[in-house]
């Protein structure tokens, strides 16, 4: 790993395909240490029997669980509802929220028009819209939506309006300076200089389209990760709880990956202080 | 070619920028404004480039009034201010978006080659050091044949050699389409290394203090007594601008809050 970058100091990616993967292959298992060893040890507990298993089943019963549901097929069921849900909300949140934060961020005339009045309903808590959105779009998976579609909204739309508007005036001069109309200077400069912004803000757009997610399925489903937790719960299935919960990480982990591995390659420009670590 | 008419810029909060600026620059020209800080050398320039607008009087490029950048001013600022997430090469054709593909490239292989760079077209900015980015800036202003170019303190962050050489580098560079040069800076040997008129700037508000002709032939030998003459002409002058009342203003009582206490 260290020739392989000692014979190219000055090229980006040209790291060896191996010597890349013992990078990652190395930083995922340092990411194991902590869940690996507390597994490990309250299994170990379990089985010295130090700790009272009625509540919190150990890991073996867990996976054991999560193994079995698996096996059925139910668990496919559920996860597939779960991520269909969230992908479609987190898709229209997303997408509303970058269209009016590029619009706010931009435009003074619309933020002063459109920020008081979106600032007002960020401070509505999410949840109160539940009641209205099952009212409106009834119980099935519209209301779902729509409620994780509001979760998702708002962090994107700050980030995005918040990232253009500091955007370093030194670098939007070069673009007047070059005479860029308004439409080019947005996507010839705004639009590349936010992207790492930009990133993060749908980053934790996922991560509350996941939360808001477990509470719409809470709220009444007949499948998704959300209903195995209030089933779990009714029945008195901790492990099933705690094997929901598990796959819940699993996927918000899967999610928030792809956005970081599919837009690395716009990143590589970056010059930042954990290059190449 | 680039004509100042009683340029003055006064700021909202009220402080007085520039004040009467009346100034020619002829083609092919090259002119530094120099000054200390705060003498509005950079406002001027800016004016000029169309970035920031005239309280009163106009800037015009072969008589056409400057309101915004004009396509026949190019612009280096101080910083090279390279856009990141582009390469080299594609930092240079930033400003020949119009230009066929096989056009733009030509240019800026032929500019690379030009600032010794050639090769450097696949690398981030990240990846160059502040000489190197500076004359991509330069060259980046270039590409698109303006018949002016500013340059901003364009040399004033680098070390002394790098900045000798950049400065041989520009000289080259004005050679070929001989456009008409402005130079902002603190810099007299600068100035008098490349300038064909240093204008020195008074301080408070800004306004021209001495028009100095340098008549060396090029290239100049910095070592030469006729240099370290028009050096001593430019030094005189610059000091004489932070320490005396405007000569153009015999009527104005000299305060030395107005600048001037050594």
């Amino acid at each position: 790993m260290s020739e392989a970058t000692l014979d190219t100091p000055n090229q980006t990616n040209a790291q060896p395909q191996a010597a890349r993967f013992a990078v990652f292959g190395t930083s995922f298992l340092i990411g194991l240490v902590l869940p690996v060893t507390a597994t490990l040890l309250y299994e170990g507990a379990f089985r010295l029997g130090l700790v009272q298993a009625r509540l919190l089943p150990p890991p073996s019963r867990i996976f054991t669980t999560l193994w079995t549901l698996a096996k059925t097929g139910e668990l496919t069921t559920h996860v597939l509802a779960t991520t269909w849900r969230v992908g479609m909300g987190f898709g229209l949140g997303a997408f509303i929220g970058m269209l009016l934060g590029a619009l706010t961020g931009a435009s003074r005339n619309a933020r002063r028009l459109l920020d008081p009045m979106l600032q007002a309903l960020r401070a509505i808590p999410s949840l109160a819209w539940v009641p209205l959105f099952i009212l409106w779009l009834g119980i099935f998976e519209s209301s779902k939506i729509a409620l994780i579609a509001v979760g998702v909204f708002f962090p994107v739309y700050l980030g995005v309006m918040a990232a253009i508007a500091n955007v370093d005036r030194k670098i939007v001069e070069v673009g007047r300076a070059f005479r860029l109309s308004r439409l080019a200077l947005v996507r010839r400069v705004l639009l590349p200089a936010i992207l790492p912004d930009f990133i993060i803000a749908i980053r934790s757009g996922l991560g509350l389209g996941f939360m808001f997610v477990v509470a719409a399925e809470i709220m009444g489903a007949s499948e998704g990760l959300g209903y195995l937790l209030v089933d779990g719960q009714q029945l008195g299935k901790p492990d099933q709880i705690l094997a929901a919960i598990i796959a819940f990480a699993v996927l918000g982990k899967i999610g928030d990956w792809l956005i970081v591995v599919l837009t690395k390659p716009f990143l590589t420009w970056q010059d930042t202080h954990q290059r190449g670590a | 070619m680039l004509t100042m008419e009683t340029l003055c810029k006064t700021y909202p909060n009220g402080t007085k920028a520039l004040e009467q600026i009346s100034l020619n620059v002829d083609a092919g020209e090259i002119v530094a404004l120099v000054g200390g800080s705060g003498c509005g050398k950079t406002t001027l320039l800016r004016m000029i480039s169309g970035l920031e607008a005239p309280s009163r009087g106009h800037v015009a490029i072969d008589g056409e009034t400057i309101h915004a950048p004009h396509p026949a001013i190019g612009l280096v600022f101080q910083e090279a201010r390279l856009l990141p997430w582009l390469t080299v090469a594609e930092n240079i054709s930033f400003g020949l978006d119009d230009l066929p593909k096989a056009e733009q490239d030509a240019r800026v292989d032929e500019a690379l080659l030009r600032v010794g760079l050639a090769g450097y077209g696949k690398r981030w900015p990240r990846e160059l050091s502040g000489g190197q980015a500076q004359r991509v800036s330069i060259v980046r202003a270039l590409v698109t044949q303006p018949k002016a170019l500013l340059l901003d303190e364009p040399f004033s962050a680098l070390d002394a050699l790098t900045r000798e050489k950049l400065q041989d580098h520009l000289l080259a560079l004005w050679e070929t389409h001989r456009p008409t040069l402005v130079l902002v800076t603190h810099d007299v040997e600068e100035a008098v290394a490349l300038a064909d008129r240093a204008i020195v700037l008074q301080p408070k508000p800004g306004r021209i203090f001495a028009d100095i002709p340098i008549d060396l032939p090029r290239p100049r030998d910095r070592l030469s007594a006729e240099f370290a003459e028009a050096k001593r002409l430019v030094l005189t002058a610059l000091d004489g601008s932070i320490n005396q009342p405007n000569p153009h203003q015999p009527g104005k009582v000299y305060s030395p809050a107005a600048g001037g206490s050594f």
